[in-house]
């Protein structure tokens, strides 16, 4: 177990290392200097060097790699080129809309999926399985930006139960749940007919190996074997699957704030394209290989918690 | 033929059937623009009815739909044609350094969701097809070096491959002669899979502006230009997104169909 | 009469006829998506009986077995009646019947690495038949599920029930499997195959484990093998089934000594077959291993410690004459097939040396006159690619080889030697059966005109009147050609009739050589000791005259 936390832990440190610095050195190669950039055309090239002093812009690409990463490990994460202010703060104010939203919609996915997956093994080939297959077969195919427009259509423009985009703010919990709750079941629905399918097909798998078999002989009813030896080796390929979905959520969620105006990450990291802010991409990108590698890597441990053949005596 | 293979083969065939007919002939220009026209319901003339700027909505699905196939099957051949080589290479080197490599770099890759690539490569070179295309490929690439792997690993300790090396073949001759032969069902399969997420990334793209630019036509970008008149002129994003589920749902049952039909018999447990 | 029948175990068999049986299964017809499965079965067991259904795969015997479970596949359709203490199983509801699985019928299956669950420990998966039949509380569940265990052979000192399967090796597991069977003592244990997974000396302690607690708890056991020998070491009575009928049954004895039915004398004929080899000449060495050592990186013991070796080869030196029938025997990972890839240059070794007339085995022309036969008849061949094209592939090691016409006529030639036809290489390999593509095999192994072919479990796979053929076969070739082979086996008494000289193999290291004969009747090492005493020994055929193993059967 040790040796497998330790290499797990080594290989999440390796990762981010490699990853700060493909994405340094994918900035570092844009064109343009955020300094006059900043200060426009008509800038005076002593003004301009200045700022770019100011920003830390004239110091060896070495020097400033490592007290960019080092700021990221302390919470610094510098100062955003166009707004004068620290980058950290912004993405802290914009953490609240999207990591709730995130959370939010694996809950849900999960909430539907699972249920419906085992629903569809247990009942495989009748039609209850046919409903599940079909239903999980348009939810892949559907886009879900698209999906929050017709939610939008109809939630919020025809039956107004729920506002059509924008973010109400923690202030009243109930009206920052309200203002999350369509962005949430427009990012949930198609994660939750990928996980679907994947559980109903490894549940399925799985109930053909011998050991079930094993399990019925000792007279356990065909329920008791899925509930009891199916779920948990189902679970192996499941949490792959929802490890590597949280990268896809986190994708989606930039999307689906666009649709509903939220001021989640997604947005400012647009906001900072458009401004050429490239400090704030380059952390907020930085922010987000982290969260998937951070997923990846509590993955791994799952498994060795759900598999003993993991865990070294 | 099972019905879904059917219907997904039909469906595909409708996808690329249009799109290929758009070179040649759509039904309006595409770019006329026609404002007093403009947001017309379904009709006998406009089948689909007609957008914003009056232009009419079935010419621009058809030219769209060329965007999304053409991208998103550059990706898929970016995807295959470093993908499965490296897979292989890593498959036939097992534990090797070169697979340790491999497997490293592709998890990288994986930590950066699509996504975010052509966020930083639209952040660093604009937005454009061209750069979704390498957005959605790069993401492509690892994908199928797993599969491949994934597929060739168990091959390699099957007695036909030992058989192989007794016949004194090289590492590189089994993997195109008796490997790659052997994947084919499980590639084709995937291959259907990454098409269809790259219409999907493609379409995700344009709608945020980081994918074709205009007057390239895109369906993710139709859907933009809807969002605000939604509620007015809901015809104007209900046909591009039913396009693409359509497309996609097409891909995805093909894949399925495949899958069964293909089946190599390379599972068939020995009696 | 043989010597095996003496000391039969009778256990509390009753007289046959006065008491109603435990099992009576009468007049079963099976049909699987409307394919005839079984046909017309009737068979009884009384308590404390050993009844052995035998037959080759696919006569049915095995799902007779899950009949009697109701554990059949989907699809399927039986007609008859199977009465378990007089209540017909057939008719009981699904419901019902999970009270009388794991409760008055236990089961133990064939494959012991995939019975068990590997997420849960051992003890809870024992303890989980008593308490889904709710038999005993939770505590003295697991109270008994740890008297079982240790019942069944595992000492909670060494192998606490808090044990997950993946730390336990195929034989243990097994009695894990048995363990869990007989948990709340049954009165039925059906076993399917419960030891073709094991090796020879793990199978005799499973026999001999199974028929103690057939004894103590006067259990009726139906048994179901392929292995004739198994068989006649362990049942009282014996049915044989062939193509979903059973042809013939009775008292173990009696059916031995009398064999009425020519499908059961042919069975046993070639099950113990051996093939007529010409006599060993005195030749010049060919192959020479020397000191050979093969050890593959295991795992680390901790973090830092470095990387334990696994020595899968161990100083192992031999010499193979020209001409000479060759036998490895030895148990599953003893190291005789690393040893057979090493030679085949399969496999680098980290020391030691082998040479083929004197030079090692580096180029082509080297590694050609060296061929191989694998065990797998289904995974030996690349299934897109046909016959042709498959038992050329060697050619790869030719440099002027045949091409179009004379490649064609080679492929024939070598079709034809093997008793298959030159139409044959334009067929697909999934059109061939088993016994078929062994030949496919050798035709492939004969293509280069090799000085030595190495059978690797050759025959391991295949049913025994394929087996026997195919030893036939080998035995022709070595006449005809005067082909020398190594053949590599489990199995001690297809070694004993196809080879000249054998080694004996173990964790390794080769521990007693000599002619095969006088190995096998003599041994001197403990360990080819306990291997010869664990084989189970045929009774000899007796009565009606011998069938030849290589007619058909009508």
């Amino acid at each position: 177990m040790i040796a497998h936390l330790a290499k797990r832990l080594g290989i999440l440190a390796a990762s981010l290392a490699v990853a700060s610095m493909v994405i340094f050195v994918v900035v570092e190669i844009a064109p343009g200097d955020p300094a006059s950039y900043m200060l426009g055309m008509n800038a005076q090239p002593d003004t301009v060097a200045a700022l770019r002093a100011e920003l830390g812009l004239d110091q060896p690409k070495l020097q400033r790699y490592l007290s960019w990463v080092a700021g990221m490990a302390t919470g610094e994460f510098g100062t955003s080129y166009t707004y004068r202010a620290p980058v950290a703060q912004m993405v802290a104010e914009r953490l609240q809309v999207s990591l709730p939203l995130a959370l939010m919609a694996l809950l849900l996915a999960m909430a539907i999926a699972l249920p419906a997956g085992i629903l569809a093994a247990a009942r495989r080939g009748r039609a209850a399985d046919a409903g599940v297959i079909a239903a999980t077969q348009i939810g892949i195919a559907v886009p879900n930006f698209w999906f929050a427009m017709l939610l939008v259509l109809l939630f919020a423009l025809k039956l107004r139960w729920l506002p059509a985009g924008g973010f109400a703010g923690w202030d009243d919990p109930l009206a920052g749940l309200k203002s999350l709750a369509l962005p949430a079941i427009a990012l949930a629905l198609p994660q939750a007919a990928i996980l679907a399918r994947i559980m109903r097909s490894a549940l399925i798998e799985t109930l053909g190996e011998d050991y079930i078999r094993t399990a019925r002989a000792k007279g356990l009813t065909r329920a008791q074997a899925l509930r009891k030896h199916g779920l948990r080796n189902a679970l192996i390929p499941v949490l792959t699957i929802m490890g590597l979905q949280f990268s896809f959520l986190l994708a989606g969620a930039i999307i689906i704030e666009q649709v509903f105006y939220l001021p989640g990450l997604g947005r400012l990291i647009f906001q900072a394209i458009t401004q050429r802010d490239l400090i704030v991409v380059e952390s907020v990108v930085m922010l987000l290989v982290f969260a998937v590698i951070l997923v990846t890597f509590l993955t791994d441990i799952a498994y060795a918690a759900v598999d003993p053949r993991l865990r070294r005596r | 033929m099972k019905p879904t293979l059917l219907i997904g083969a039909t469906l595909t065939a409708l996808a690329f059937g249009a799109a290929l007919l758009s070179f040649a002939w759509t039904p309006f220009d595409p770019s006329a623009i026609s404002v007093p026209d403009r947001f017309q319901p379904p009709n006998a003339s406009h089948w689909l009815g007609t957008d914003h700027l009056g232009r009419d909505m079935l010419s621009l699905v058809m030219t769209g739909a060329r965007t999304s196939l053409g991208v998103a099957l550059v990706a898929v051949g970016i995807g295959t044609g470093l993908g499965v080589p490296l897979g292989l290479a890593a498959a036939a080197r097992h534990d090797g350094w070169i697979d340790q490599l491999i497997m490293r770099g592709n998890d990288l890759v994986f930590a950066f969701p699509s996504l975010v690539i052509a966020i930083l490569i639209t952040a660093v070179f604009g937005p454009g097809a061209i750069n979704a295309i390498i957005a959605i490929g790069i993401f492509n690439v690892p994908v199928f070096a797993r599969v491949a792997r994934g597929g060739a690993l168990p091959l390699w300790r099957r007695e036909f491959i030992l058989a192989a090396r007794t016949a004194g073949k090289g590492a590189a001759r089994i993997s195109s002669e008796h490997i790659l032969p052997n994947l084919a069902s499980l590639l084709i399969v995937q291959g259907s899979i990454q098409f269809s997420l790259g219409i999907l990334a493609e379409a995700g793209l344009s709608y945020v502006g980081l994918g074709a630019q205009p007057p390239v036509p895109s369906l993710g970008r139709m859907l933009a230009d809807a969002q605000t008149m939604v509620s007015l002129a809901p015809h104007t994003a209900i046909v591009p997104g039913a396009v693409i589920v359509l497309t996609v749902l097409g891909l995805n049952l093909l894949g399925d169909g495949l899958r069964d039909r293909l089946d190599p018999r390379l599972t068939r447990a020995p009696a | 009469m043989s010597a095996s029948f003496d000391f039969k175990y009778h256990g509390g068999a009753q007289s046959a006829g006065a008491e109603p049986p435990l099992l009576g299964i009468e007049n079963l017809f099976l049909h699987i998506h409307g394919r005839q499965i079984l046909h017309d079965v009737s068979l009884n067991i009384a308590p404390g009986e050993i009844l052995a259904i035998t037959g080759e795969s696919g006569s049915g015997k095995s799902l007779t077995a899950l009949a009697t479970m109701g554990l059949l596949p989907d699809g399927a359709l039986t007609e008859g009646h199977i009465r378990l203490g007089g209540k017909d199983l057939l008719s009981t509801p699904e419901r019902a019947l999970c009270t009388v699985r794991g409760r008055k019928i236990g089961m133990v299956f064939q494959e012991p690495m995939t019975a068990l669950n590997p997420l849960a420990r051992i003890g809870d998966q024992v303890a989980e038949t008593i308490l889904t039949h709710r038999a005993a509380s939770r505590a003295e569940a697991r109270l008994i599920a740890a008297q079982t265990l240790a019942r069944v052979g595992l000492d909670p000192d060494r192998i606490p029930p808090s044990r997950y399967p993946h730390e336990l090796s195929g034989g243990q597991r097994q009695r894990v499997v048995i363990a869990m069977a007989i948990a709340l003592k049954p009165r039925l244990l059906i076993a399917d195959e419960p030891t073709t997974a094991l090796d020879v000396t793990t199978q005799a302690q499973i026999l001999r484990l199974l028929k103690t607690l057939v004894c103590e708890d006067g259990m009726g056991l139906m048994m179901i093998t392929h292995d004739l020998a198994v068989v006649s070491d362990l049942a009282d009575r014996i049915a044989v089934m062939q193509n979903g009928r059973i042809i013939e049954s009775g008292p173990a004895r009696a059916l031995f000594s009398e064999m009425r039915h020519p499908y059961t004398r042919a069975l046993l004929s070639a099950s113990g077959h051996r093939p007529t080899l010409p006599a060993p000449r005195p030749a010049p060495p060919l192959l020479k291993v020397e000191n050979a050592l093969r050890s593959y990186p295991g795992r680390r013991p901790s973090l830092l410690a470095p990387k334990a070796q696994h020595q899968a080869v161990r100083d192992v030196s031999l010499t193979l004459h020209e001409g000479e029938r060759l036998g490895v025997v030895g148990e599953s990972g003893c190291g005789k097939s690393t040893l057979a890839r090493a030679i085949l240059g399969l496999e680098p070794l980290q020391g030691g040396s082998i040479a083929l007339g004197g030079r090692p085995v580096d180029t082509p022309d080297q590694r050609r006159r060296i061929q191989v036969v694998f065990q797998d008849p289904f995974g030996s061949f690349n299934p897109r690619h046909k016959v042709g094209r498959l038992v050329a592939e060697p050619f790869h090691l030719v440099p002027d080889a045949p091409k179009g016409r004379s490649l064609e006529e080679a492929v024939a030639e070598a079709l034809t030697e093997v008793g298959l036809t030159p139409d044959d290489a334009h067929r697909h390999i999934h059109a061939f059966s088993g016994g078929q593509r062994q030949r496919i095999a050798i035709a492939r192994a004969l293509i280069t005109r090799p000085d030595i072919v190495i059978f690797d479990e050759a025959v391991s796979a295949l049913d025994v009147r394929v087996r026997a053929r195919i030893l036939d076969l080998i035995a022709e070739l070595s006449r005809r050609h005067g082909l020398g082979y190594l053949f590599i086996s489990h199995d001690l008494s297809v070694v004993r009739g196809i080879t000249d000289r054998v080694l004996v193999m173990r964790e390794g290291r080769i521990v007693e050589e000599g002619p095969t004969n006088a190995v096998f009747d003599n041994p001197q090492h403990w360990y080819t000791k306990s291997l010869t005493a664990a084989v189970p020994i045929l009774p000899q055929p007796s009565g009606g005259g011998e069938t030849d193993a290589g007619h058909p059967v009508p």
